[in-house]
Parts: structure tokens; C-alpha cells; sequence
């Protein structure tokens, strides 16, 4: 029995995912309210080098041929021998591919209380998950004797849970891992065609506003800095600008980036109608009664010609 | 035997029974006409006449494996010219769509719309709770009749886009508010009312529209009044003559007939002139499908200073908004086959008349062509107005 | 003949307004309306209806026996589906823990070669049902799967993770899985069809175990995140403005 906060690190192919980092900056945080120690535990095989930048007291670094990528069946027995034995306080994972397949298998197998959707920790070591699409939080306890949390970005920059020195690793013991009933076969490349825009995490919109073709390549140049695609409304599409799979709206697609930024788009209903579920709108526009300034979090009452090429050296800039 | 197959055995018979003269059918002459006047007829790989070629030539299964059949926007434009009046649009165009949906051939979007209507009772997907908060801040306030509780002269079916879209809300409000100048008595089914099924049951789900239409049905048996108006063509045309078939009958009216019964009150009631030349769409289910062409050219003449102009295609040969048939539902697939839209068309021709007000009265238009006008060169100074909106501004409601 | 079983939870509509009960502790669901999981768990059945009509086999659609259920089930069988069962207890206050294992005790006497349910659901406080499941049964579980064939007596999945890369998992029969999508988008089916469906088919009832609700933290408070009803205007030059909107990219996660 520790007050020590476990951090599951995801990786894949040799990169450390951001939630990772999200996850020790979080892990910071109850660490302090618990009085207790950061401990990132990382799995994997000749994947200690993996370690050097965790914002962590201490890793702990279980190696194994069947841990060199993520398998739920594997992770799991290996991570249920070490929870029962160092019965941590509590143990953080993402809520994502990697730590979705694990935590809740855990939670039956071991008889530990499990919290889901975890965006942040209050300072009285209290839990607040985000449920119902984002609606509603929902506040308790960090469950006791081990929480087992996962956890959802947003509540803390990935790099705070960076550091410029590399913390002490420590290996730990693994468990036999045997007559595994899930193993890797291999990783399908994505494909090369043109990007599901409902899928992805940051799009930049553009809508009449752009006034012509070439400018396209402004909203490109802004993209590329910042690592987003680049969509528009309808006006743009007719025109050929973009072709038909960049459109968001009525007739086009419906997105759910966790940011929606929006350059010269008014917010006509169709196009409303399909952003909604964006976390967080940004809307650029000339005007201050544009209706997508009622559906956006933040605004700038701008040109956007005024603005782009300057966002997109700041962005370069802030890299 | 998979559901093609069935499909396939039984589609000509389906169709002659589907409409009352559906054996007209038998009398096709193959002269093309439907084919040649369908706004998408030349992207369809079996226009109506084709595809009715095909059916006698037992091969209506090749029919089911295309989808161009969604082009159809139920417009009655074919039904219209067709010399052997064969129900096209309700017969075999409807039918057709009906096999495509058993078998599952079924654009996206338009599935989106169907299970949205049968979930919430409409194609938006909206909360029934919320079908009349459109009526917030009337006044007098708005009867709805599950609260209201007494008998009403007018029961209001307002329809789907007219109760939640937003730009149609305006032109639902203004309506209210002419009534209410006139001291209508009426009432609204609010939260009871459902889609009426009319487009669902034209794109193929004829179970749903049957559905809908029983719902619809219970609420309207449940209340006292004289007769229902609409603001909704679509809901005009199945009230008018699909509901009769299921039990379901009262004395209709589209609330453009409604006003231009009482012209004479509204006229002194017209107090502000609207300078404008004015152009009016007429809705297909308004006009070609049920021969409603005059009394919202009255209403518009009633305005002082309204002057109307006339579209190249006017009266029973107007042109679709392309909202019609699941075209509204299918904005994205036509846009994908055909790169252009037929909105487009409409407002370039209401451009040409000199027109700064295109007048419309359908709940499925004002977005359209305003969307339309946006890219339109010439359309900045178009404005797209419902009649109620026009009259609510010239009465200064 | 592979025998399927798809778990398809109900969860509350979020298009009706939210709100939260007087206890101020969990959500008021009185007037909720109680729909298929439909982002995920529609897809679970439309996976099992494709892995029957490509390998042959049985589909059995299991649900909690909450307002809406014989919709799905009837829905289901209209595309296909051959069993449905409804279990029976209270769920409407039930965590996925309970759930679990009252279903666990159920689909046990299946004996099913493949589970399949939605990979997630809005309201999983406690973590998802899949997982959940696999364990109470002690079977292995892959979550965000987007494809499932059968090939020489092992399962071969495709497992999505971030930016569109896929794994292809090899796992051992009997297994559970979490979809995350069908191979092909969940097919309409004709409401005419769903009737037909309700007259040919029934639904069988069975009843759960008494709830076990261990294993979910207690909720001590719910709110409403604040809305914006007007975006908040940052002001200032371009390069001001441009400045902020960056501090705002990096405090959003993504820089």
C-alpha cells in the first residue's frame, strides 16, 4: 500500500503519445494532494531510452519480448501483477485504444475501483470526469484502496509533464506471459487517400471569406504549422477550391475536431449544424453580428487576410 | 429467394396497385417525354421511360443495382407532360424508391433523415419537446392544444423545417402574427404534432409515412376544430390526399388559400407599401401536385407597391427547388453526381425577371435559394421572402 | 457456424436537455428517452449480421430491458438478427459493472464464439461494458476494432488507433470485442420491415442476478460545464491576437 500515483505510458512504434505527458502532469497534481511519489511505468522491450523526458520520480520499466507493442492481453498481466503487489494509490491510464483495453479488464479481475473520462483532479484529490458527450461532469472521491483512472486530454498541457532530466529507472519483475490469447500480427499503414475530415483533431475552416482560390494555400500554410486540415463551407466547395470531401455542412460532412478554427465563415445553419459537436470553436470574421459568434468560445473581429500570415508565423515561432 | 428477387417478381404489379390508376402504366408510348423533362432526367441511368422499358422487358433487378434513381426530386414534372397520364411521380417513381429501400440501396444522408423521423417524429433529428418553441414571445401567445384544452376554429399543422429551422421560424413567426392581426382562432399541436410523412413516404419509406401519419392522426382525433391549415405544401398534399386513404379526413386549406379567402380584411390591414418587383416560385406540392397557383398571387397583388413578375417557368411548369421527393435529404449525393443544384436554376431565372423578392411559400425553400443566392452572381440584391413574410411586414406585425 | 451474441446497451438521448436530479449527484431521467448506443453499438450488430451473412452462423441481440429495447431488438431482427433477449432488473440506475456481470451470468450459457459490443457510450463512468464483460467471463478483449474475419480457427482484427493507423490482432476463440465501427456503415432497414419483424419474431425475457454495483466511484456532485452564449472577443493587433491564439492552441492541447 503506496500513496504513489502509477502512470501507464502509451507508445507505439517507438513514440511516447501525448497522453502520456498529459497523464503525468495529472499525475503531478494528485501526486501532491496524496503526498505521494509520480511513477511512470513503462512496458515494453530495449524501449528504456523511451523514458528520458517523463516528468516522473521514478520509472518503473518492465521489458519483455511479448511488451514491445501494446496487446491487451499481455499489458493486462503484466500490469495486474504489479498493481496487486505495489497496490499504488492509484493508476493512470489513457482513454484511449491502448488504455481502454486495459483498465476495465482490470478493474474486474483485480476488484479496483475504476473512474472513466477523467479530465482533471481538484486539489482535495477529488476526480472530475466528463460524461454525456462532454455535457456533463461528473465530481467523487478518488476511490479507494487503488483507483484505477482513465483519463481524457484537456485538463492539462502534455508538457508539463515533461522534463529536461531523465528520472531514475528501475526495472520490475514480469511475469510469465504465456498462452497469450492476443497477439500482434502486424500495423496496417494508413491510407494515402484524401483525409477524413470528420475524424480529425484540428481543422482549419475556411469559408467565403477567403475570396478567392489562392487563397486557399494561406489556410494551407496555417495548417501545415499548426498540424491540422485545412475544410470549408459550402461557398468554397462550389467553387472547386477544395474538393467535395473538405466540406463541412448541410450536404457535406459533420466534424468533431477538438478545434474548429473558422476564417471568414458567418454560421449560416447549414453549417452550423455541423460543427456543434467541435470542443472548441475559434472564429475569425469582419463581423461582430456574425452568427458564428454565437456558437464559438472565442472570437476575433478581424480580416483574416489581416491575420493569417501573422497566426501561422507565430505558430512556426512557438514550436 | 433474396429480396431482389422478390423485388423483382412482384414490382410491376406493385405498381399498378400502388395508385389508382397505376394500370395506366400499360399505355406508355415511350415518347420520352418524363424523361426529357425530369431536371435530372440526363443523369439518371434509367429515367422514367427507360426504366419503364425495362420493366417490360423483365429487367427492373439492373434497375435496383443503380443508384441515379435518387436524383428524383418527386417534382411531377414527367407526371405533368405525360400524353398517356401515367402516374410517374406517386406510381412508378415512388415504387421504385420503395424496392431501393428494401434492398437496401439507400444514400447516407437519407437514411439519416428516415431514422431521424422515426426516432423524433422529425428529419432533423430535433427534440419533439422543443417542436413549438418557435411560438416563444408571440403575442398573443400561441394555443397549444394539449394546454389549451378548449376547441379552436383553426388547428395550425405548422410541419417539420417550418417548427425548427431557423431561418423558416421567421417566416412561422410571421405567420402567427398575421393571424393573429386577423383574430383567427387557432391552435397548434405542439409537441403531438409529427412529421407528416409526405417526403419520407415519396422517397420509399412508405411505412414510416404510415406511421406518422396514424400519430398524427390520434392527435388530430383527440381535439375539437373546424378545419387544419398549413404552412407546409408537404404536409398540404399528404393531409389532402394520402391521409383520407387511412381514416384520416378534415377540411384542409394551405394557409395561402386561407389568407386569400379573407384578402378583403387583410387589405385594410396593409398599412406599409413594400416597393419591390416581386417574383413568386411556385412549390411543386403547392401548385403542380394540387392546382394551388392563384391565391398566393393575390396575396402578393394585395401588397401596395408589390409589382409581379413571372419566371420563364411559372404555374404547373415551374421549376423544383430540389427539396422534394428526400431531396432535401440528399443534398450532398446530388451535389456529388451532379455538380450543380437545382436551386441554382431557379434563382438565375428569378435574377432575370429584374426581381428583388423572390416570394416563396414553402418551408423547404427560403433556406434553399437563400443558399443558393449566396453564390450566385447578380443574386446580392435577391432577397428570399415567404408571402407570410412579406405580409407580416407590410401589415407591421 | 459461428454462434454471435451482440450486447446492445440503451443509453439516455442527449438531444433532450439534460438536467440533474435533486440529489445533485446523478442525472434527472425521468423524461429520458432510452436509445441504442448508437455511435458504437449499432455497429456491433451490424458487425455480427455482416460476420453471419460472410461465414454463417447466429446472431443473438441481448439488451436491458429498459423503455426502447424491443425497438432495437425488433430492428435488429428485421436486419437479420435470429435470437432476442431482453434481461430483466432494474437498470436504469445500473454502472457498467453491474452490468457485466448480470449479463456475464447470461451469455455464459450461450456458450457464444464472439461477443461483440459497442467499443464505448456516453454515459460509462466506470469504464465500458466490453472489457467489463470479457473479464467477468474470463475471455480476451480487443477494443476499437473496425473489422472482424474468422481465419483458421483465430479471429483476426483490425484495431484502430490515432491518425489512422490499424493493428491486425490475432486472437483466440471465444473472444469479446469493443467496435468501434462496422466494416460497412449499419444498414437502414424499411420501417415496414421492423413491423414485419415484430408480428414473425419474439423476444425472450430473462431475468439478471440481483445487481452488483461494486467497482464505480461514487459521484458526489454532477454540473453543467458553462456555456458560452457569445464567443469571448480577444482583442487587439494581429500580432497580439495572434499571440493569444496560440497561448489558446497550447492551453487545448494542440501545440
Amino acid at each position: 500500500m503506496s500513496q504513489d500515483i502509477y502512470v501507464v505510458i502509451e507508445h507505439l512504434r517507438g513514440q511516447v503519445a501525448d497522453i502520456s505527458y498529459t497523464m503525468l502532469a495529472a499525475a503531478r497534481e494528485l501526486s501532491r494532494a496524496t503526498s505521494g511519489k509520480v511513477i511512470a511505468v513503462l512496458l515494453g522491450h530495449n524501449a528504456k531510452n523511451l523514458a528520458r523526458d517523463f516528468a516522473a520520480d521514478q520509472v518503473l520499466y518492465l521489458d519483455h519480448a511479448s511488451l514491445a507493442e501494446f496487446t491487451s492481453d499481455a499489458y493486462q498481466k503484466a500490469l495486474a501483477e504489479l498493481i496487486s503487489k505495489d497496490q499504488p494509490r492509484a493508476v493512470l491510464f489513457g482513454n484511449t485504444s491502448i488504455g481502454a483495453d486495459v483498465a476495465s479488464v482490470l478493474s474486474m479481475r483485480l476488484g479496483l475501483p475504476l473512474v472513466n473520462s477523467c479530465r482533471s483532479f481538484t486539489s482535495e484529490a477529488k476526480f472530475i470526469s466528463q460524461i454525456c458527450g462532454g455535457k456533463i461532469m461528473a465530481e467523487g472521491e478518488l476511490p479507494s484502496p487503488t483507483a484505477l483512472v482513465t483519463m481524457v486530454p484537456g485538463g492539462y498541457q502534455p508538457d508539463q509533464g515533461k522534463s529536461v532530466e531523465s528520472p531514475p529507472v528501475t526495472e520490475s519483475a514480469v511475469p510469465a506471459l504465456e498462452a497469450l490469447r492476443v497477439t500482434l500480427s502486424k500495423y496496417i499503414e494508413p491510407e494515402s487517400a484524401d483525409v477524413d475530415i470528420s475524424k480529425e483533431p484540428l481543422l482549419i475552416a475556411v469559408g467565403r471569406g477567403i475570396q478567392n482560390k489562392d487563397n486557399i494555400e494561406l489556410a494551407d500554410a496555417l495548417a501545415q504549422a499548426i498540424g491540422g486540415v485545412v475544410c470549408a463551407s459550402r461557398p468554397v466547395i462550389d467553387q472547386g477550391w477544395l474538393p467535395t470531401s473538405r466540406l463541412v455542412g448541410k450536404s457535406g460532412k459533420h466534424v468533431k475536431p477538438k478545434i474548429y478554427f473558422a476564417m471568414g465563415i458567418s454560421g449560416a445553419p447549414e453549417h452550423v449544424e455541423a460543427i456543434t459537436q467541435s470542443d472548441t470553436i475559434i472564429a475569425v470574421n469582419t463581423d461582430p453580428r456574425a452568427p458564428i459568434f454565437n456558437v464559438a468560445k472565442y472570437g476575433v473581429e478581424m480580416d483574416i487576410f489581416e491575420l493569417v500570415e501573422t497566426l501561422t508565423e507565430t505558430v512556426k515561432q512557438a514550436k | 429467394m433474396n429480396a431482389t428477387e422478390v423485388a423483382e417478381r412482384s414490382f410491376e404489379a406493385k405498381v399498378l396497385e400502388a395508385v389508382p390508376d397505376g394500370e395506366r402504366l400499360r399505355l406508355c408510348l415511350e415518347c420520352g417525354n418524363c424523361s426529357g423533362i425530369c431536371p435530372f432526367g440526363y443523369l439518371m441511368l434509367y429515367p422514367p421511360s427507360r426504366m419503364i422499358a425495362m420493366m417490360r422487358a423483365d429487367r427492373i433487378n439492373k434497375v435496383l443495382e443503380t443508384d441515379t434513381i435518387w436524383m428524383c426530386v418527386s417534382c411531377y414534372a414527367c407526371t405533368a407532360v405525360c400524353p398517356s397520364k401515367i402516374p410517374v411521380t406517386p406510381g412508378l417513381m415512388t415504387s421504385i424508391k420503395e424496392e431501393l429501400l428494401l434492398v437496401g440501396n439507400v444514400p447516407a444522408e437519407l437514411q439519416n433523415a428516415l431514422a431521424n423521423s422515426q426516432r423524433y417524429g422529425n428529419p432533423l433529428g430535433e427534440s419533439p419537446r422543443k417542436r413549438a418553441d418557435w411560438t416563444m414571445g408571440i403575442q398573443p401567445e400561441v394555443k397549444v392544444m394539449a394546454k389549451h384544452k378548449q376547441p379552436v376554429d383553426v388547428l395550425w399543422f405548422v410541419g417539420d423545417y417550418a417548427s425548427y429551422h431557423p431561418r423558416v421560424q421567421s417566416a412561422t413567426k410571421a405567420l402567427a402574427r398575421v393571424l393573429n392581426a386577423l383574430g383567427v382562432d387557432f391552435g397548434i399541436l405542439g409537441a403531438e404534432e409529427n412529421s407528416d410523412g409526405d417526403s419520407q413516404r415519396l422517397a420509399g419509406e412508405r411505412g414510416l409515412f404510415e406511421m406518422l401519419a396514424e400519430k398524427n392522426g390520434r392527435a388530430f382525433s383527440k381535439y375539437q376544430f373546424n378545419k387544419i391549415i398549413t404552412s407546409d405544401p408537404h404536409a398540404y398534399n399528404a393531409l389532402k390526399n394520402e391521409y383520407p386513404a387511412l381514416g384520416i379526413s378534415y377540411p384542409l386549406q394551405h394557409y395561402t388559400e386561407f389568407l386569400a379567402e379573407r384578402i378583403d380584411q387583410i387589405k385594410l390591414l396593409l398599412k406599409r407599401q413594400i416597393s419591390a418587383r416581386v417574383t413568386y416560385h411556385d412549390p411543386c406540392y403547392l401548385g403542380r401536385a394540387n392546382g394551388v397557383f392563384d391565391p398566393p398571387r393575390e396575396l402578393l397583388c394585395a401588397i401596395p407597391g408589390v409589382e409581379l413578375a413571372e419566371m420563364t417557368h411559372n404555374h404547373s411548369n415551374s421549376l423544383c427547388c430540389g427539396g422534394g421527393g428526400g431531396g432535401m435529404w440528399l443534398d450532398g449525393f446530388q451535389w456529388e453526381k451532379a455538380h450543380v443544384r437545382l436551386s441554382d436554376w431557379r434563382v438565375r431565372e428569378a435574377i432575370n425577371t429584374g426581381a428583388e423578392v423572390l416570394a416563396v411559400a414553402c418551408p423547404y425553400e427560403p433556406p434553399r435559394f437563400e443558399d443558393a443566392a449566396k453564390t450566385m452572381p447578380g443574386a446580392d440584391k435577391l432577397k428570399v421572402r415567404d408571402i407570410a413574410e412579406l405580409l407580416a411586414e407590410a401589415m407591421d406585425v | 457456424m459461428m454462434n454471435i451474441v451482440v450486447l446492445a446497451k440503451l443509453v439516455p438521448d442527449l438531444v433532450e436537455e439534460l438536467t440533474i436530479d435533486a440529489s445533485g449527484a446523478a442525472l434527472d431521467l425521468t423524461f429520458a428517452r432510452w436509445i441504442i448506443n448508437e455511435l458504437f453499438d449499432d455497429h456491433a450488430i451490424e458487425q455480427g449480421i455482416l460476420l453471419k451473412e460472410r461465414s454463417g452462423g447466429t446472431v443473438t441481440v441481448i439488451a436491458p430491458d429498459l423503455e426502447g429495447a424491443d425497438d432495437v431488438l425488433f430492428t435488429a431482427a428485421a436486419k437479420g438478427a435470429d435470437r432476442l433477449i431482453k434481461v430483466r432488473s432494474d437498470f436504469s440506475a445500473a454502472n457498467n459493472h453491474a452490468v457485466a456481470r448480470a449479463f456475464s451470468a447470461i451469455i455464459k450459457g450461450f456458450q457464444p464464439d464472439l461477443i461483440l459490443t459497442g467499443v464505448q457510450a456516453h454515459n460509462d463512468l466506470d469504464g465500458s461494458a466490453g472489457p467489463l464483460l470479457a473479464e467477468s467471463l474470463g475471455l480476451p478483449y480487443v477494443g476499437y476494432v473496425s473489422g472482424v474475419a474468422l481465419a483458421d480457427g483465430k479471429f483476426m482484427v483490425k484495431k484502430e488507433y490515432p491518425g489512422g493507423l490499424i493493428a491486425e490482432m490475432e486472437v483466440t476463440l471465444p473472444a469479446v470485442f469493443g467496435i468501434q465501427a462496422a466494416e460497412q456503415p449499419p444498414r437502414y432497414v424499411a420501417v415496414s420491415k421492423v413491423r414485419q419483424a415484430m408480428k414473425t419474431s419474439s423476444i425472450e425475457e430473462m431475468d439478471a442476478s440481483d445487481l452488483d454495483l461494486s467497482g464505480a466511484p461514487e459521484i458526489e456532485r454532477m454540473f453543467q460545464p458553462e456555456a458560452a452564449a457569445h464567443a469571448e472577443m480577444l482583442e487587439g493587433t494581429p500580432e497580439e491576437v495572434s499571440a493569444k491564439l496560440v497561448a489558446l492552441f497550447k492551453e487545448l492541447g494542440v501545440l
